[in-house]
Order: structure tokens, then C-alpha cells, then sequence
């Protein structure tokens, strides 16, 4: 029920805001997919569509391409653990993907302790990546820190969607 | 009328006091201040309008007035009379002065000049400064001469005079920032570094808004400016030539990701922050070498690091103990002595260009601080409250520092404020657009 809800959110969000960061998933030539459609088992099976578990919108929206973590924090929860198995299986078997995984800060913090603690988050996602077996040299890190916050608002509503480790893929073999 | 100088004698010495002299740190122990002082009443002063000593000079003539009633009225230690109070004329710059004139209108210091535009374009720029209720000139007669465009600068020179002579401080009028300057809505801010005079005027950019920039800082001598910037897709130390414009990364590149830099009091080394795999340590970079050496060497963040004046300590901000607080450590690493111990968090150590004090960002119950403390951490006094107020630099006198506050909410944006080491005369500069991360910059030559 929680992972449900949460891959949910995270759709909503990307409906919400697109993907102006990501820039490197619209790369993997993908194209845009509809958002809105996103539920399980909506519409018919477009290949690398979100009904084609092999395409990036699936990674994006039936996976979850994000976790989330409490305030300061970057220790992964059951439920962020839970989605990041899922993408270590998706990267496993879809080889033909490398990930950087973003790591964002929300706005309580001064920019340079947000951007190390962007990199802590980073850097937990990727390692649990790894430790799901996903080849080192396909994972790469950036923090944002503060720079580039999802939501808005200046609430805990907005702040715990932006606290948060972003997996953008993109086509490619890695290193 | 004397008690009326007494008043702001007292009141002088008692901001003196507050901002304390210099030699007065460290070795000689904890120096007592207490504010006790609600308001300073400002130093009431006139400023007639300049003598063009050509036609060509008329127009320049007020403008360069008006620049050094602002400089010292912005300041909150001086009230300007505004012209329109004043019951004398200044016809020629050589005339005595009728001190009973200005007297009047209850003056206490008076600022005469006058302004020639010579064929060629340059410009001469004289002043004297007078102390009405002694009758006497308060120091000598200044000539500055310049080009056309460095109008603001002769004014700020010579509020900077008027402002030391007063006070016994050092001047920093004449002076710029560097800034970032912020367009567009809070999830996809352009960021473009910026510099202006220090009053906000003169702005002109460095960097296109491509990348994410953030936190420029100037080098020593104000020729250089050094940042972190996305250029690369990645964060990246990078140093920019002022004059220039051109750009070299700097250190870091086995780094994920290297941020947080300020250079070394002489301008020759750097340092910074690193992310290697998760862990942000120190670093510094001696940048004739090009060689690199770690500070620390620790499992939590370590960032936010500050050159002492001299050199040969590091002001910095670690989450060693669960939450960040500042430490000082000597310059080439080692133990690191934790200084802050207030309630909250603490971040963004900058040491003073005296020496005497280091200001910081604070967060404490939902709100955030800009304050200063002695280096020993005694003395703790906050200047500013608000959502979010974040990144204090220091004025080359070591007596103001400006920072960042930023509004909250999706509309939110961010300014640059001043506010003085007294906690008074909170300011908003002027930029054209939302600003952050000030940087500034030392006395112009």
C-alpha cells in the first residue's frame, strides 16, 4: 500500500514538473510518454511506452525513479530500499542503461552543507545500486543540493518531496 | 549645541566600543561588550552641492553630491541635512566658510568640494571636511583625479575620507561585490555571476546563465574570482579572470565534485571542499604547485572553510558531532577545536579581515541567523533573524558584513542585505534583479 502510494506521488510529481533536470532520460530516445496513464494497466502496450517494462518511462513511473529521506538524513528507509531494488533489477536487466543519480537537498539548510548532504544521498542510492549487483562504472553522482528543488512551497508538504535521489538513465554501456 | 556633540561623542565611543579596536583580540582575552545602546542618534552633516568649476562640470557636480550623502547616510551613523535646509550657499570651494551658516541649521560636519571636467575628459575632484562647532577643517584638503567613468569612484572616495576621519575606521566605499544574480521561477533559477559597485550600481556579469553558479568569491587583490560552477555537468571549482573572463577548473578533478572555495589571504593557495564517494572532506590547492593536500579526513562533512587574515588557521563547518558547528584548525590540518556552542546549527564560518571576529549563518527553531562571534567562540551576538538568511561577508573595514535573505514560499526570491557587526542599520542593496551568495571584494586602489 505504501509503495504504491509512493510510486504514485512520484508520477504526479513528474506530471507535475517534467523532468527539466533530467535532460539525459529524454536522451535514451525514449521521446515523451503520457503521465497521466501511468496507472497500472492503463492503456495498450506501446513499445517504450510505460507499458514496456523495458522503457525509461516504465523505469520512471511503475519503479519510481526517485527515493525520499528524512531531514538530514541520508540513511535509506524500507520503502526507498523497496524502490531501489526494483531499479537494480531494471538496470540488470537492461544493460544497455547507465544512471546518474542525482542528490537534492531542500531549502533548510545553507547551499554548501545542502550540496555535501546531496552527495551523501547520492551516494547512498548508488551504493545500494551496487550492492544489488549494478556494475560500478554505470552509476554516476551529482548533488544539486538546494539549486533544484521539485516542489516549491516552503512547507514540510513540498520539503520531503524534495529531499530526495533521483535516478536519470541514459542510453549507454558506462565504464 | 555641546550637548549635542557630547551626545554623539558618546555615542561614537560607544560604537567604537561595540565594534572594538582590533589589537584588543585573542592574546589579550575576552573583551566585554554589551550593547546597551538602543539607537545611536546619527551624526546630523551637510553636503552642499559641489562647485562646478566649468559648465562642463554642473551635471557631474551633483551627481558626485549625491553619491557621497548616500554613502554616509546609508551607513545610519550620519544624518544628511538635506539641501533645501541649508540657509548658505557654497559659491567657491576657496571661500572661508561661515561656520554660524551651517551652525543654523544645526550641522556638525560639513563637506565642501568642487568638481572640474578638464578638456580631455578627466576629472578633478576636491573636498574638505570641516568640523562646524570647532570651526576647523577636520583633516587635510583631497584632490582625486580620474576618467569620466570612474565618477562613482572619486565619490566614494571621498565619503571614504569623511567616513575614517569620523569614525577612526577604515573606509570601504570604495569597494565592489560580486554576487550571483538570480531570473526565473525558484525549480529552474538561471544563475549568472555578477559584480557591482558596492552600492549596487555599475553591475556588469561574468558568466552566461547556462550553468549553475554558485558562490563566487573574490580573490584578495579583486582580480580574480573563484566559484563553483556546473559548466562541466558537474560542480567544479573554477577560478574566472576578472579583466579577462577566462576560466580555469581548479583541483578536484578525481573528485566527484569539489565546492566551497575561498582563497588564501595572499591569493596563492585555495581551499575547498571535496565529495569523494559520499564523504566531503577539506582540501587545499597551492595554485603555482598545482599541488593538492587533504585537511581532513573524516567520515562527516567538513565544509564551508575560511582562511584567518594571517594565514595560518581554517575556519570551518563540520557535522562531526551529530550536527554542524564551526571548528578551527591550523592551515595545514590537523585537530580541528570546535568554537560554537550555542543552540542550532552553525555554517558558513567567515573570518574577519581584522581578525577580530568570525560571522556565520545560524539555524535555530525554523528560523535562520547571520551573526559573528570572537574566534574563540565567546561573545556570540546574532544581527539578523529571518526565514532564511544565509552566507555573511565581511566590508574591507571589517565593520559590516552583507549576506543573503531569501523570501519564503513558491514566489520566494532572494536579496542582498548589509548589516552592521552592531546588529543596526539592516539594509537591502540594490541590484536589478534577486541576488545571492555576496562576495566582497577589498578598498579599491
Amino acid at each position: 500500500m505504501k509503495t504504491t502510494a509512493i510510486i504514485l506521488m512520484a508520477a504526479l510529481a513528474l506530471g507535475g514538473c517534467g523532468n527539466r533536470l533530467g535532460g539525459a532520460g529524454a536522451g535514451a530516445g525514449v521521446g515523451g510518454y503520457d503521465p497521466y496513464g501511468a496507472g497500472a494497466g492503463a492503456g495498450g502496450y506501446v513499445p517504450g511506452g510505460p507499458g514496456d517494462p523495458t522503457s525509461v518511462a516504465y523505469f520512471q513511473q511503475s519503479i519510481g525513479d526517485r527515493v525520499l529521506f528524512a531531514v538530514d538524513q541520508s540513511t535509506l528507509s524500507p520503502e526507498a530500499q523497496t524502490v531501489l531494488a526494483g531499479q537494480a533489477q531494471w538496470l540488470n536487466s537492461n544493460p544497455g542503461y547507465t544512471a546518474l543519480i542525482e542528490g537534492h537537498a531542500d531549502e533548510q539548510g545553507t547551499r554548501e552543507y545542502n550540496l555535501a548532504l546531496g552527495g551523501r544521498r547520492a551516494n547512498a542510492a548508488r551504493d545500494y545500486l551496487i550492492g544489488q549487483g549494478v556494475a560500478a562504472g554505470r552509476l554516476r553522482t551529482i548533488s544539486y543540493g538546494k539549486e533544484r528543488p521539485l516542489q516549491i512551497c516552503s512547507t514540510e508538504a513540498c520539503y520531503s518531496q524534495n529531499r530526495r535521489a533521483v535516478t536519470v538513465l541514459a542510453a549507454g554501456a558506462g565504464v | 549645541m555641546t550637548l549635542r556633540l557630547t551626545t554623539f561623542l558618546r555615542a561614537l565611543a560607544a560604537f567604537l566600543a561595540l565594534t572594538g579596536p582590533a589589537l584588543a583580540q585573542e592574546s589579550s582575552g575576552p573583551l566585554r561588550i554589551e550593547i546597551t545602546d538602543g539607537v545611536i542618534e546619527p551624526l546630523p552633516f551637510a553636503v552642499p552641492a559641489f562647485v562646478a568649476r566649468n559648465d562642463a562640470g554642473a551635471e557631474l557636480a551633483q551627481e558626485i553630491t549625491r553619491v557621497i550623502a548616500a554613502d554616509l547616510a546609508n551607513t545610519g551613523l550620519f544624518r544628511e541635512i538635506p539641501q533645501e535646509a541649508h540657509v548658505a550657499r557654497i559659491g567657491s570651494f576657496d571661500a572661508p566658510i561661515q561656520f554660524s551658516d551651517w551652525k543654523a541649521i544645526n550641522a556638525q560636519a560639513l563637506i565642501t568640494g568642487s568638481v572640474l571636467v578638464e578638456d580631455g575628459g578627466r576629472i578633478v575632484v576636491q573636498f574638505r571636511l570641516y568640523d562646524v562647532f570647532s570651526e576647523a577643517p577636520l583633516g587635510d584638503g583631497l584632490q582625486f583625479a580620474g576618467t569620466a567613468e570612474g565618477w562613482r569612484r572619486m565619490a566614494h572616495k571621498v565619503a571614504d575620507a569623511a567616513y575614517s576621519r569620523i569614525t577612526g575606521e577604515d573606509p570601504y566605499f570604495d569597494s565592489r561585490v560580486t554576487f550571483v544574480s538570480e531570473l526565473g521561477p525558484k525549480d529552474a533559477r538561471q544563475k549568472r555571476i555578477g559584480v557591482m559597485d558596492y552600492d549596487g550600481a555599475n553591475v556588469t556579469y561574468l558568466t552566461s546563465s547556462d550553468a549553475i553558479v554558485l558562490a563566487p568569491r573574490f580573490s584578495p587583490d579583486g582580480s580574480r574570482i573563484i566559484y563553483t560552477g556546473y559548466e562541466s555537468g558537474f560542480p567544479r571549482v573554477t577560478v574566472i579572470d576578472v579583466a579577462t573572463l577566462q576560466k580555469t577548473t581548479v583541483g578536484g578533478v578525481d573528485q566527484n565534485m569539489s565546492f566551497a572555495p575561498r582563497f588564501s589571504p595572499d591569493g596563492g593557495r585555495v581551499v575547498y571542499s571535496a565529495e569523494v564517494s559520499g564523504n566531503t572532506d577539506l582540501y587545499v590547492l597551492d595554485l603555482a604547485s598545482g599541488q593538492t593536500s587533504r585537511l581532513t579526513d573524516a567520515p562527516s562533512i567538513e565544509t564551508a572553510p575560511s582562511f584567518s587574515p594571517d594565514g595560518r588557521r581554517i575556519v570551518f563547518e563540520s557535522d562531526r558531532s551529530g550536527a554542524p558547528q564551526l571548528y578551527i584548525m591550523p592551515a595545514g590540518g590537523g585537530e580541528g577545536q570546535r568554537i560554537s556552542f550555542g543552540e542550532g546549527r552553525y555554517g558558513t564560518p567567515v573570518w574577519s579581515p581584522k581578525g577580530d571576529y568570525i560571522a556565520f549563518t545560524k539555524q535555530n527553531a525554523g528560523r535562520f541567523h547571520i551573526g559573528v562571534m570572537r574566534t574563540d567562540g565567546t561573545e556570540e551576538r546574532l544581527l539578523t533573524g529571518a526565514f532564511l538568511d544565509e552566507g555573511p561577508t565581511w566590508a574591507p573595514n571589517g565593520r559590516v558584513v552583507m549576506f543573503t535573505r531569501e523570501t519564503s514560499g513558491a514566489t520566494g526570491a532572494p536579496a542582498l542585505y548589509s548589516v552592521d557587526i552592531t546588529g543596526r542599520n539592516l539594509q537591502r542593496a540594490a541590484t536589478p534583479a534577486a541576488a545571492s551568495d555576496p562576495s566582497w571584494g577589498p578598498l579599491l586602489r
